[in-house]
C-alpha cells in the first residue's frame, strides 16, 4: 500500500480524461457555435492519450494506490483502454447528430465524464469509492439520455433517473450493511474480515452492492431501463449507454467477487450465476419479438451482460477468469458499437425492414453488419467468439457446468433474432414489407423507405468495428497474452 | 503449402468482392480458375504424400504440418496437417467445388457474390478437414454453416428463408454442443490443450468414465446433427430441397462429411474408452438411420427430397462402420480396420455420387421448376444424356459393383459382420430398399410417355422467383420438349461419375492412402 505523491503518475490515464473534460468545457466557452468541433477534437485527443497512457502502463505490476482505494491492475488497465477508445469512437459517432447543437460542447464533456466514471467503477478498491464512481458514471448519463429534449428522450431519462436513484439507495444500504459487518470499506480488509460476520448482514450487503453494479451493467432484474432508454434516446447515445458504463460495471462486479466476496458464508457466486442465467435468457426471449432495431439491440445487450456475468461468477475460482474477462469486454465493446453504428448509419430507419431497405444499395454495409451481428452471436472468428470460448472454459473450470449449458442454449436462441435482422438485410426486402411488419414502428419516419440516405461517418465506424472484431479475434492470443502477462 | 490450399479460395473471394466492375461471367471464370488451381495443388499434395507403412496417421505421420500459436492462454493454435483421413476428403472438396463452379457457369442471379460465397465456403470446408486443433476445427466448422446459410437464403427457391433458418438453427445447436464438448476435453486433459494430436496421444479424462461419457455425448450430439443421423436429420430435406443445385451438392457432398469426419478424427482417437463403451449406440443409431433414410426416401414424391433422404441412409452406413470399429471385444483388429476403411471410403464415394445426383436434380429445376415425380416422365427420349447420367449416378448410389459405393458398403458390411452380425444383416435390408427406390425413380422419370411440366397460368403452382431482389424472369420453355444437359452441366457432372467409376474399378489408389490412417484410428480406439 502506497499513498501520497509518488502514486499520482499511475493516474495519468484518468487525469487525461478529466483534463479533456475540463479543457473541453473551457474551450467550448471560447469557441463560436460553428467551431465547436474543436472540442470534439480535443476530447478525442484526450481519449487517445488516455488509452495510450493506459496501454503503456498495462504491463506494470498490479498496485493499489491511495491507501488501497484505487486498484491499477490488468482489469483496470483493459477497462481504461477500452473505455477511452470507445468514447473516442462514440464522440465521432454522435457528431452528426450533435453538430450545430446549442449544447454540443456539453455533450462531449458529459461523455468524457461518464467514461471517467466507468473507469473509476472498474478501479474501485473501496466501497465508498464505488459509490462515488457509481454516481460519476450515472449523473452525466442522465443528462445525455435526455439531451435531445424530445418527449421520448425525456421519458427515458425520467425512467433511467428514477431507477438509478432507487438502486443507488440499495447500493448505499448494501455498503452500510457491509460496513456494519466489518467496520471497514477497503476491499482487502473486507476480504479478511467479512467471512466471520453474520450471514444475514452479509446477504443484505452483497445483494445491495451487486444490485448497484448490476444496474449499471443493465442486467436482470434491474434491466428495465435498458430498452426504453435505448429506444427513447438518440442512437449514438444509446450506443454509449449500452457500452461504456457496462464495461466499468462488469469489471467492478468482477473485482467484488474476486476480492471481498470471495469467501463469504453466503453463496454469492451462485447468486451471480443465477443473475447471469436470468439475464441472458430474459434478454433473448424479449428480443425475439422486436421489430425495432434499437429495442432488439437493447435486449441483446441485456443478454450479453449475462455472458459477461458468467465470468464474474467464477472470478475467484479459476485462473482463466481474467483473460476471459478482458477479451470478452474488448470484443463486446467493439461489436456492440459496430451494431449501433449500423443503426446510426441509416438514421431514419427504425424497424428491421426499414433498415434493410435503406441499406439495400450498400452491400458492404450489410456485410459489416453481418460480421458484427454474427460476432454478437459468437460465431468464429470474431472477437466475441474467442471471448465466449474463454468465458465458457472459465465457467466450466469454476465448476458451473450447468451455466455453460444454459449459455450455449441461449446462444442458439440469440442466433434466431439476429438472423431476423440479417436475413432481410442480406436477401433484400420483398415488395410489400409493411403489411408483414404490422403497425409496430411504421411511423411517419419510416415512409421514406427507399429515399433514405446512409451516413458516412457511422458507416466508417461500422466497417472499422467489423474489421476490428475480426482482427481482435484472429489476434486474440496476442491480446490475451498482453493482458494476462501482468497478472 | 497446405495453408495456401486452404486460403487460396478465400483470396479469390476477396478479389471478387473487391472488384465490383467484374462481369458475371468473368466472376464465375475466376471461381473456376481458383477452384482448378486449388485442386491442382491438392493433387500435387496427394502425389507427394507418403501414406506410410502399417498404422500411420492421426498422431504421427502427418504431412504438410504447420503449427502456430494463436491463443496461448488456452493453448489453441493454427495447427493444420494432412494424413490419410483428411487427404481424401480434401481432394473430394477440391473436386466437388470445381464441379459446382463449372455447373454454375451460367448462373444468372448475382453471380459475383455467389462465386465469392462458394469460394468462402470452400476455404471453410478445406480448413475443417485440415485442422488439427479443436478450436480451429470449430472455427471453420461454424463458418461452413454461416456460408451455407447465405447460399440457401440468398439463392434458394421455394421456402428458402425458412429452410435456411432451420438449417442454421439446427446445425448451430449442434456446433455449440460440439464446443461444449471441446471445452470439456480441454479442461479434462492433463496439459490443458486444444491440440488434437496431443489429445489423441494422451487421451483426456482418463479417470472419470462419467465425464468421458458426457463429453462424448456432447460431441456426438454435435456431429450427429451435422451428419445427420436419425433423429436429428429433419433439417436436411428442407435445406436440400430449397437450396440451389450447387448448394445442395456441396451440402450433401462436403458438409455432411464434416460430421462423420469429426467422429473419425475427434471422437474416436481422443475418447477411445468412451467410444468403446458406447460403440453399440453408434451402431444402433447408424442402422436406424440406414433404414429410416431408405424407407422415408421410398415414400417421397419429390426427387430432391428423395435424394436427401438417401443421404441419411448412406451416412448411416458410415456410422455403422465406425461403431463396429469401436466394438473391441467382439472383433479382431483386422475386421475393425476394414470397417473403418469402408466408412472412410463411403464418405468419398457418397460425396461424388450424391453431388452428381443433386446437380442432375438442378437440371429438373432449371427446365421445369419442380421436382415432383408426377410432373415428369419419359425423359429418356428428349434428354438422353441426362437420362444416361441419372441412371449411372443412381446405379452407383445404390451400390452396384463396379462403382465406388459398392467397394465402400462391401467393406463396411464385411468389417461389421464379425462385430455385430445382427445389426449388419438388418442394415443390408437398407441396400435392398435403396435399390428399389432408385429403380422406381428411374422408371418414373425416364420411361413412359414424355411429360414435361408446363408453365403459365394453367400451371396451378405459383411461378417461383428467386428470393432476391433481382428477379430473373422464369424462362418459358417451348412446349415442344426440354433441352438436354448443356455443355457446362455435362462437364461438371460426368467427371464426378467417372471418378466414382474409377474408384469402383481401381480402389487401390484410394485404399493405399486410407488404410494406414484407418489402422491408426483402430489402434488408438483399441487402447
Amino acid at each position: 500500500m502506497s499513498g501520497g505523491g509518488e502514486a499520482w503518475p499511475a493516474l495519468l490515464p484518468e487525469a487525461l480524461l478529466l483534463l479533456g473534460a475540463v479543457g473541453g468545457l473551457l474551450l467550448g466557452l471560447w469557441s463560436p457555435q460553428h467551431r465547436q468541433w474543436r472540442v470534439r477534437l480535443l476530447a478525442t485527443v484526450a481519449c487517445l492519450g488516455s488509452a495510450g497512457a493506459a496501454a503503456v502502463a498495462l504491463p506494470d505490476p498490479a498496485q493499489r494506490i491511495f491507501e488501497g482505494t484505487w486498484v491499477v491492475d490488468t482489469a483496470t488497465g483493459v477497462v481504461r483502454i477500452v473505455v477511452a477508445l470507445g468514447v473516442a469512437v462514440l464522440l465521432w459517432l454522435a457528431a452528426p447528430s450533435l453538430a450545430g447543437h446549442p449544447r454540443e460542447t456539453e455533450a462531449y464533456v458529459l461523455m468524457l465524464l461518464g467514461g471517467l466514471g466507468a473507469v473509476a467503477l472498474a478501479a474501485s478498491g473501496d466501497l465508498l469509492l464505488l459509490v462515488a464512481a457509481y454516481l460519476l458514471a450515472s449523473v452525466p448519463l442522465y443528462a445525455l439520455a435526455g439531451f435531445a429534449k424530445e418527449s421520448t428522450g425525456t421519458e427515458a431519462t425520467m425512467k433511467y433517473y428514477l431507477m438509478g436513484a432507487f438502486v443507488g439507495v440499495l447500493l448505499l444500504v448494501g455498503v452500510a450493511a457491509l460496513v456494519l459487518a466489518s467496520g471497514t470499506t477497503g476491499y482487502s480488509e473486507l476480504a479478511a474480515l467479512l467471512p466471520g460476520s453474520s450471514p444475514a448482514l452479509l446477504a443484505v450487503g452483497a445483494v445491495g452492492v451487486l444490485a448497484g453494479v448490476a444496474f449499471k451493467a443493465g442486467s436482470v432484474p434491474v434491466h428495465f431501463w435498458v430498452p426504453d432508454v435505448t429506444a427513447g434516446t438518440t442512437p449514438p447515445v444509446a450506443a454509449y449507454l449500452t457500452t461504456i458504463p457496462k464495461i466499468g460495471a462488469v469489471a467492478a462486479a468482477f473485482r467484488l467477487l474476486a476480492e471481498p466476496f470471495a469467501a463469504l458464508p453466503v453463496d454469492v457466486p451462485l447468486l451471480v450465476a443465477v443473475v447471469a442465467a436470468a439475464s441472458m435468457t430474459l434478454g433473448n426471449l424479449a428480443a425475439f419479438a422486436q421489430t425495432d432495431v434499437l429495442r432488439l439491440l437493447a435486449y441483446s445487450t441485456v443478454s450479453q451482460v449475462g455472458y459477461l456475468f458468467m465470468v464474474v461468477a467464477v472470478a475467484a475460482r479459476t485462473d482463466l477468469a481474467v483473460p476471459a474477462l478482458t477479451i470478452y469486454l474488448a470484443g463486446y465493446a467493439v461489436t456492440n458499437i459496430g451494431a449501433f453504428a449500423a443503426v446510426v448509419a441509416a438514421p431514419a430507419a427504425r424497424t428491421i425492414t426499414d433498415w434493410a431497405t435503406a441499406a439495400a444499395r450498400h452491400k458492404w454495409l450489410v456485410v459489416s453488419l453481418v460480421v458484427c451481428l454474427l460476432g454478437l452471436v459468437g460465431t468464429p472468428p470474431t472477437a466475441v467468439f474467442v471471448g465466449k470460448l474463454a468465458v465458457f472454459a472459465a465457467t466450466w473450470d469454476g465448476a458451473m457446468v450447468w451455466l455453460v449449458v444454459v449459455a450455449a442454449v441461449n446462444t442458439v436462441a440469440s442466433l434466431f433474432y439476429y438472423l431476423r435482422w440479417i436475413a432481410p438485410a442480406f436477401v433484400g426486402v420483398p415488395a410489400a414489407p409493411a403489411s408483414a411488419e404490422g403497425p409496430v414502428g411504421t411511423g411517419p419516419r419510416t415512409a421514406a423507405g427507399t429515399a433514405q440516405e446512409v451516413r458516412r461517418v457511422p458507416a466508417v465506424v461500422l466497417h472499422a468495428a467489423a474489421v476490428a472484431s475480426l482482427v481482435l479475434g484472429a489476434w486474440a492470443g496476442v491480446w490475451m497474452g498482453v493482458t494476462s502477462g501482468s497478472v | 503449402m497446405l495453408t495456401v490450399v486452404i486460403f487460396l479460395p478465400l483470396l479469390a473471394a476477396a478479389v471478387l468482392l473487391a472488384a465490383p466492375r467484374l462481369g458475371g461471367r468473368a466472376a464465375i471464370g475466376v471461381w473456376v480458375a481458383a477452384s482448378a488451381a486449388d485442386l491442382a495443388l491438392i493433387g500435387w499434395m496427394w502425389w507427394r504424400f507418403d501414406p506410410g507403412e502399417g498404422a500411420s496417421g492421426v498422431v504421427d505421420g502427418l504431412a504438410y504440418e504447420v503449427d502456430l500459436q494463436w491463443i496461448p492462454t488456452v493453448d489453441a493454435g493454427y495447427h493444420v496437417g494432412v494424413d490419410g483421413l483428411s487427404l481424401p476428403l480434401l481432394a473430394l472438396t477440391g473436386v466437388l467445388f470445381l464441379a459446382c463452379a463449372i455447373y454454375s457457369l451460367r448462373e444468372p442471379d448475382r453471380p459475383r457474390t455467389y462465386a465469392a460465397l462458394f469460394l468462402f465456403l470452400q476455404t471453410a470446408c478445406l480448413g475443417t478437414f485440415a485442422s488439427l486443433d479443436l478450436i480451429l476445427f470449430f472455427v471453420f466448422f461454424d463458418l461452413t454453416i454461416v456460408g451455407m446459410y447465405f447460399v440457401i437464403s440468398g439463392w434458394g427457391h421455394g421456402n428458402a428463408r425458412a429452410s435456411a433458418l432451420k438449417f442454421f438453427l439446427y446445425t448451430f445447436i449442434g456446433s455449440l454442443a460440439l464446443l461444449v464438448g471441446f471445452i470439456g476435453l480441454f479442461l479434462g486433459s492433463d496439459e490443458r490443450t486444444f491440440d488434437m494430436v496431443a489429445l489423441a496421444a494422451n487421451p483426456p479424462l482418463a479417470d472419470s468414465p462419467v465425464a468421458r461419457g458426457l463429453v462424448l455425448l456432447a460431441i456426438g450430439l454435435g456431429l450427429a446433427v451435422k451428419t445427420p443421423l436419425f433423429p436429428f436429420h429433419t433439417w436436411l430435406p428442407d435445406a436440400h430441397t430449397d437450396a440451389p443445385a450447387a448448394g445442395s451438392a456441396v451440402l450433401a457432398g462436403i458438409l455432411l462429411k464434416l460430421g462423420t469426419y469429426g467422429f473419425v478424427r475427434i471422437a474416436m482417437p481422443i475418447l477411445p474408452e468412451a467410444w468403446q463403451r458406447w460403440a453399440m449406440v453408434a451402431v444402433v443409431v447408424g442402422v436406424i438411420s440406414v433404414l429410416w433414410g431408405a424407407f422415408v426416401a421410398l415414400a417421397q414424391t419429390d426427387v430432391k427430397r428423395m435424394i436427401a433422404y438417401t443421404s441419411v441412409n448412406h451416412m448411416g452406413y458410415v456410422l455403422l462402420g465406425l461403431g463396429a470399429a469401436g466394438l473391441v471385444a467382439s472383433a479382431d483388429e483386422g475386421a475393425r480396420t476394414v470397417a473403418t476403411v469402408g466408412a472412410m471410403y463411403q464418405m468419398v464415394s457418397h460425396g461424388l455420387l450424391t453431388g452428381a445426383l443433386f446437380l442432375l436434380s438442378g437440371w429438373l429445376w432449371s427446365r421445369g421448376h419442380t421436382y415432383a415425380f408426377d410432373r415428369w416422365g419419359g425423359l429418356a427420349r428428349p434428354a438422353p444424356v441426362f437420362a444416361a447420367c441419372l441412371a449411372v449416378a443412381a446405379f452407383g448410389s445404390l451400390g452396384l459393383p463396379g462403382f465406388s459405393g459398392f467397394v465402400a458398403e462391401f467393406q463396411v458390411f464385411t468389417g461389421a459382420l464379425q462385430a455385430t452380425p445382427v445389426a449388419t444383416l438388418i442394415a443390408v435390408v437398407g441396400i435392398l430398399v435403396t435399390a428399389g427406390l432408385f429403380l422406381l425413380a428411374l422408371q418414373r422419370l425416364l420411361t413412359g410417355d414424355t411429360t414435361v411440366p408446363s408453365h403459365g397460368p394453367a400451371d396451378g403452382g405459383e411461378p417461383v422467383a428467386p428470393a432476391g431482389g433481382t428477379v430473373t424472369a422464369v424462362r418459358a420453355e417451348p412446349m415442344t420438349g426440354v433441352r438436354d444437359l448443356r455443355g457446362h452441366e455435362t462437364a461438371s457432372i460426368v467427371p464426378l461419375l467417372v471418378l466414382a467409376l474409377l474408384l469402383g474399378i481401381l480402389p487401390g489408389v484410394l485404399l493405399e492412402v486410407i488404410e494406414p490412417a484407418a489402422a491408426a484410428v483402430v489402434e488408438l480406439v483399441g487402447r
